[in-house]
């Protein structure tokens, strides 16, 4: 061997305890549920990981009686101070459990086992930690001095950190005294099916916390649930458009957490070796399904050449392939209909005139792949700037001055994220007042923490999760 | 930083005008505050990453002879004995006297008044002698002083010098000063090579640390070395990463390949290997090479060599089993 080529080290998959099936938890129990048994895949291998009992609409009915049930019957009344002991005692749970998910995770999303491993996992417990702290303190947080839970939560959760939506969406709906029926997405149930295990172990009172397994169906069948008394979405602008018509004049309260195609500036004093990183961690971080992802470069014509010269140069040491490597740094788009949706629009952006590159990379052979891809060239107009594309796709565009820059990057339907990279701190904060976005990193990008909110303007949705802005989507005030 | 060249004559061309930057203090002012600079926490969390890199059977082999291949075995105490010094060279030729296949390590790095002593117990070896020199480790002496130091090392047989800068002058802006003191010494040092020891623990900052790489590398220094091994913080994790920056971006420009030492605290093979991780992923394949890249270290090797054992016998023989130097 004349070269340093890391052999495999690879993640046990017996580690994930995966089950030949999964159903539904329903009032404190685990049911198959009524509606079709599906098989839920590996997408790195498209072996059938386990199959799912999903819900039909009479078992959505269930969880949401189930919930009503808790919350009319103890859970809205418990003191603070308990509700936090069962947070904490999830929390702990999870991290006890930590390897199991990660593994879980992987196997069942695609993404590669250093991420599972070291975000969504250790940030799923660190939300169910730092709501339990607000459990008692509810009458400190600015909503008055005796906040009411809303009542029951429908909760929707996408595929791209499946563990990790569903701790955002649950924990601070427990903290505050809501119940939950929370519906993953149908690609990658299975670290919500055990997440409902813990709950189980941990002993919550049945129907506090539901989990149905299902496809849209199921999940319009929860906004449309007489019963419900909130709508938390966290998914695609199309469904939550669809969502916040029908839950219109309902009554139902609404948070939508939706896509993005957020702007990463680099201006020409940037820390240039940290700025490469930003933009590798902004788009390629997950294969780019991050809602906030930097899928649009904007680089200061000065620095341009050397920008991207610098950022080809890095894209060569990534390594794709098995998820479960531990060495891995790109897993697997997760489903064949996102691969479809991402090549179609890599084509576009190819047929727009824009210049595609990729590092030299094998995909495998069976799974759905998409290597790390960079388009340059490109202008405004072209779609590959405009359109959320969902995947390991980065556009990159110039700026001149700072106004341009802001125009740019604001040019967009959607108001998710920004990035600005610069050494300049009057700059950085020049630039976050005139960004139109929800979350703006200085110097950093697709950094996570439960103390801090998240959540956009316009197409990319409203309000906002994690820190105390956080509560205010599951508490009624009182003047 | 880099810069992909595309005309024959452009590497000479961007040569010349590195060379300007060395003409007088405003020149080289100007070229060293107009580097890039270093987020702190952005490089941390970089050599962070790189560091959960996992390296296994066929790869850890590989790493842990390609590292003992890189040592710089080193005794620099005021007690070095002449003895203590031979010792050292028998095993930096035959590190592990029970394995054959265990290769030899880079070089001995002794005090200029060893030198002889190394020069004998390693000849016909390939092992170089390496000698500090220049008023080591705090460089407060005379330039003329330095200068002598330098060539007595070299006429007693040294292949290889390790000089400290004067941090002191870098620290105040001095650059020039520093600039033509290294050019002295290379010039002293003939046709040894030359170690350029930054002290990133003195410089603290990693924007420092990017000037002072790019003077030494400015000024003809071979190698560029993180420390003396006498002040704590040596080598780190991040100032190892910005300095492999600097020469990856010095060869995009010039075309030469010009080495990384790091010295100072680097005790086991988990570290070690996270440092070639390093090299690998940040400087490329070019560094992973003794020529390219070395780690100055005494307690290394001993952990390197059991480690070497535990992989080709499946049991860890423990510190008996290796020589106490």
């Amino acid at each position: 061997m004349t070269a340093f080529e890391y052999a495999p080290a690879p993640e046990s998959r017996a580690i994930a305890r995966l089950k030949p099936s999964y159903g539904i938890f329903v009032d404190g129990e685990f049911r198959d549920g009524r509606g079709e048994a599906v098989k839920t895949i590996n997408p790195a291998t498209e072996e059938p990981l386990a199959e799912i009992a999903e819900a039909n609409e009479a078992d959505v009915a269930d969880a949401v009686a189930a919930a009503r049930r808790a919350y009319d019957g103890s859970w809205s009344r418990l003191p603070g101070a308990e509700r936090a002991k069962y947070l904490f005692r999830i929390a702990r749970a999870i991290q006890e459990r930590g390897r199991e998910l990660a593994v879980l995770e992987s196997l069942d999303n695609g993404k590669p086992i250093k991420e599972s491993r070291d975000v969504d996992i250790p940030n799923a417990a660190a939300h169910f930690f730092y709501y339990a702290g607000w459990a008692d303190k509810l009458g400190h947080a600015g909503f008055g001095p005796n906040p009411r839970p809303v009542g029951v939560a429908g909760q929707i959760i996408p595929w791209n950190f499946p563990l990790l939506m569903a701790a955002w969406k649950i924990a601070p709906a427990l903290a505050t005294g809501n119940t939950v029926v929370l519906k993953p997405a149908e690609t990658t149930p299975l670290t919500a099916l055990t997440l409902a295990e813990i709950i189980a172990e941990c002993d919550l009172p049945p129907g506090v916390v539901n989990v149905l397994a299902g496809g849209p169906a199921v999940g319009r069948a929860l906004v449309e649930e007489p019963g419900v008394d909130k709508i938390a979405f966290t998914g695609s602008t199309s469904v939550g458009k669809q969502l916040q018509r029908s839950v219109a004049v309902s009554g139902k309260r609404l948070s939508l957490e939706l896509g993005g195609k957020a702007a990463n500036i680099v201006f020409d004093d940037a820390a240039i070796d940290q700025a490469v990183e930003g933009i590798v961690t902004g788009i390629f971080f997950n294969q780019g399904h991050v809602c906030c992802a930097g899928s649009r470069l904007l680089v200061q014509e000065s620095v341009h050449d050397e920008v991207v010269a610098a950022l080809q140069e890095r894209l060569q040491t990534l390594r794709l392939g098995d998820p479960l490597d531990k060495n891995t740094d790109i897993g697997a788009i997760n489903s064949a209909v996102q691969l479809a949706r991402v090549r179609e629009l890599a084509d576009v952006g190819e047929a727009e005139g824009a210049t595609r590159w990729s590092p030299t990379c094998t995909l495998p052979d069976r799974g759905f792949w998409f290597p790390p891809t960079v388009f340059t060239g490109a202008s405004q107009a072209s779609r590959i700037a405009q359109e959320e594309i969902f995947g390991p796709v980065l556009t990159v565009l110039t700026f001149r001055t700072p106004q341009e820059a802001v125009d740019k990057a604001n040019n967009t339907p959607y108001g998710l994220s920004a990035g600005i990279w610069t050494e300049k701190g009057s700059r950085i904060l020049w630039m976050a007042n005139r960004l139109r976005a929800g979350v703006i990193w200085a110097n950093t990008f697709n950094r996570f923490d439960p103390t801090s909110p998240f959540g956009g303007y316009t197409e990319s949705g409203f309000g906002r999760e994690g820190g105390r802005h956080g509560l205010a989507a599951y508490l009624e005030s009182e003047a | 930083m880099s810069v992909l060249l595309s005309q024959p004559d452009a590497a000479s061309l961007v040569a010349s005008a590195l060379a300007e930057a060395g003409r007088d203090d405003a020149s080289l002012r100007r070229f060293l505050h107009g580097l890039p600079g270093v987020d702190q926490v952005g490089a941390e969390a970089r050599a962070a990453a790189l560091a959960t890199r996992s390296i296994k059977t066929s790869a850890k082999a590989w790493a842990i002879d390609m590292a003992i291949r890189m040592v710089d075995l080193t005794t620099l105490e005021g007690s070095d004995t002449p003895g203590k010094v031979r010792s050292l060279c028998g095993k930096a030729v035959r590190p592990d006297p029970s394995d054959p296949s265990a290769p030899a390590v880079a070089a001995v790095c002794v005090y200029p008044d060893m030198v002889p002593f190394a020069v004998q117990a390693l000849r016909g070896s390939q092992v170089q002698v390496a000698s500090v020199a220049t008023a080591f480790p705090s460089g407060r002496a005379a330039l003329a002083t330095k200068l002598v130091d330098v060539s007595d090392a070299v006429a007693a047989g040294a292949a290889e010098i390790d000089m400290v800068i004067d941090r002191g002058a870098f620290l105040a802006g001095h650059y020039l000063r520093v600039f033509e003191e290294i050019v002295a010494v290379k010039q002293a040092c003939g046709n040894a090579h030359l170690k350029v020891i930054l002290e990133t623990g003195e410089l603290v900052t990693l924007d420092a640390v990017r000037r002072a790489s790019w003077l030494a590398l400015l000024a003809g220094g071979d190698f560029i070395k993180t420390s003396t091994g006498k002040v704590s913080p040596a080598a780190t994790p991040p100032v190892a990463l910005v300095m492999l920056q600097a020469v990856r971006d010095f060869e995009a420009r010039t075309g030469q390949v010009r080495g990384v030492k790091l010295a100072g605290g680097i005790r086991t093979t988990k570290e070690a290997i996270r440092y070639l991780v390093m090299v690998n992923e940040v400087a490329g394949q070019r560094w992973l090479d003794p020529r390219a890249f070395r780690f100055g270290a005494s307690s290394l090797l001993n952990d390197l060599l059991q480690q070497r054992h535990k992989l080709s016998s499946g049991a860890y023989d423990g510190p008996d089993y290796v020589s106490i130097d």
